[in-house]
């Protein structure tokens, strides 16, 4: 079972994240925590949730970076969850078969039934996608929110993960990348999405949008370059206006 | 990477007991050691103990120790699984090799064929274990070649160390045994060197740029972790290890570990005697030493690609 599909179908769900529109506000980490704890892989534990040394299981996790120096230099927002990846070495290491990347969609996932708990998967990961939660003893994972899209008992806008519904500037999507007629594909390859950490070989199924070229001069903007100057011809103006034109022109 | 104590115990305890397993294996193949039934019982409860011992820690490792024998089952893909098959399968003929050497005093024909049989198997246990770290691509201190080797070297010296002191407590002496472990001291203490200027000298491919692809922009430093307190990854891939203890604690390693035994074993070859079977037992005690010394830096000077995304400037 930890040896990857043989006969994958072509489809491959995962996300797609704009690094332009990011905004770091970790809306789309607190609703997949909210979700989820109550989801496939509940609960996402947390130890000592009020005390000084708070820690707990989180599928996605915001980190904000400054990247160069120069004018262009820029504040990135990155969230970062499991990419889902096509030889995912999490799975092949599993030493029980608890780790699994399904042939249907190629989601990976983690039976925590049959899961030891010996954090190989995590080490093997080189996203830090996957966390133990010391209390239950077993790996947990983001899930794709498995549970969210293909819940029929959910409103088909719904069917997508907790992160994607969530972002309030629309800088998650959701769709079949193994498609390359899917909206997500096009989007790939109009803003030339990436892979993390391509030297490694784990293929990532998530891709990663480039922050867009920044917008230095005014008719990048669609702006115009200057403003004309106020119309100040009063010829057909009412009585009024003339009298509080000279009025405030003393 | 967080040296987590069961570990340790594990590679070294059961390293060693491995080790001893190859040692008596191929000491009976090669008639190199007598059919002394005293000795046996002696040799196989260290060893047995060691690997047994070794094992259990192993389980404090797990965070659902009872469900392990379902490692067993992914040896086509797992190194680990590879390693839990091995570690077991190499008792099957470990059972009737002890029980011909201790209870029948026979250790020729039919059980020296077990003994080989055993001894292959647990330095299989051992490359399997070297395998589960060399295998893995986010950590550059564990994925190269030096690994395997290193664990294999510290396997059949620790192993042979036991079995030269036994020897020696019994009167039964063997020069070569002896000398297998001085000589897997020297190529331990290279190799131990080698692989450490390896780990100085080079670095992973990953940067901070390639982990986050933002290359075009330049340097990429963090600004925001994600999170306040530690979380699962900071504190089992963020193990930072200062560079003056660990240049102290490789020292400890090469001292105890490798040139201790080397000039003790060494000395045994031509010695024997009660003195020689003090330093016999001093050899195989200061490499257990220097073993987990070895194996705790192991830990602490690995590096994960994760901490890329935690302000790692390089792993």
């Amino acid at each position: 079972m930890t040896s990857l599909p043989q006969n994958a179908a072509a489809k491959k769900l995962g996300l797609v994240i704009d690094l332009d529109t990011c905004v770091g506000c970790h809306a789309c980490a607190v609703n997949c925590k909210e979700w989820n704890t109550g989801g496939h892989s509940a609960p996402l534990t947390d130890l000592d949730p009020y005390g000084p040394d708070a820690t707990g299981v989180w599928f996605n996790r915001v980190h904000s970076f400054e990247a160069g120096e120069t004018a262009d230099g820029r504040t990135v927002h990155f969230p970062k969850s499991c990419l889902h990846c096509e030889t995912a070495e999490c799975v092949t290491v599993c030493p029980t078969g608890a780790s699994y990347k399904r042939a249907e969609d190629g989601i990976v996932l983690v039976n925590a039934d049959t899961c030891i708990g010996c954090k190989l998967c995590a080490w093997a990961c080189p996203y830090g996608a996957r966390e133990f939660d010391a209390d239950d003893g077993v790996m947990k994972k983001c899930t794709l929110c498995i549970d969210r899209i293909y819940n029929e008992n959910l409103a088909e806008i719904d069917r997508v993960p907790a992160c994607v519904s969530t972002c309030p500037v629309g800088a998650r999507h959701f769709g079949d990348l193994g498609d390359p007629e899917s909206a997500v594909s096009r989007l790939v390859a109009e803003r030339g999405g990436y892979d993390l950490m391509p030297e490694l070989d784990y293929r990532p199924v998530n891709k990663y949008l480039p922050p867009r070229p920044r917008k230095a001069e005014a008719g990048c903007t669609g702006a115009p370059a200057a403003l004309a100057p106020a119309d100040d011809d009063l010829a057909g103006a009412g009585l009024l206006v003339r009298w509080l034109d000279r009025l405030l022109s003393r | 990477m967080h040296p987590s104590f069961s570990i340790i115990v594990f590679t070294v305890l059961s390293g060693a007991g491995y080790g001893m397993l190859a040692m008596l294996g191929y000491g009976a193949a090669t008639r190199l050691l007598p059919p002394n039934p005293r000795f046996a019982l002696a040799a196989f409860g260290v060893a047995l103990g060691l690997t047994v011992a070794g094992l259990l820690a192993s389980l404090f490792h797990l965070g659902r120790p009872a469900r392990s024998w379902r490692a067993v089952s992914q040896w086509r893909s797992s190194w680990l699984s590879r390693e839990g098959s091995a570690a077991l399968l190499t008792f099957l003929p470990t059972l009737p090799f002890a029980a011909g050497w201790a209870l029948f005093g026979n250790n020729s024909g039919v059980f020296a064929l077990c003994g080989a049989i055993a001894g292959l198997l647990a330095l299989a246990t051992v490359f399997c274990t070297g395998m589960i770290y060399a295998s893995l691509k986010p950590i550059h201190q564990w994925h190269n070649r030096w690994i395997v080797p290193g664990y294999l070297v510290i396997a059949i010296l620790t192993g042979a160390l036991w079995v030269n002191a036994l020897l020696q407590a019994r009167g039964l002496a063997r020069p070569s045994v002896a000398g297998i472990a001085a000589a897997a001291a020297l190529i331990g203490f290279l190799l131990k060197i080698g692989y450490w200027r390896y780990i100085d000298t080079t670095g992973a491919r990953s940067t901070p740029q390639t982990a986050t692809g933002l290359d075009q922009y330049g340097r990429v430093r963090m600004v925001d972790a994600p999170h306040t307190q530690d979380s699962f990854l900071s504190k089992e891939m963020g193990y930072r290890l200062a560079r003056k203890h660990a240049w102290q604690l490789r020292r400890v390693t090469l001292l105890l570990g490798f040139f201790v035994p080397f000039v003790l074993a060494g000395l045994t070859i031509a010695i024997t005697g009660r003195f020689a079977t003090i330093m016999a037992m001093t050899a195989a005690a200061s490499a257990m030493i220097g073993a987990l010394v070895e194996r705790w830096l192991f830990f602490a000077e690995a590096k994960h690609t994760v901490m890329l995304y935690y302000g790692a400037e390089k792993v």
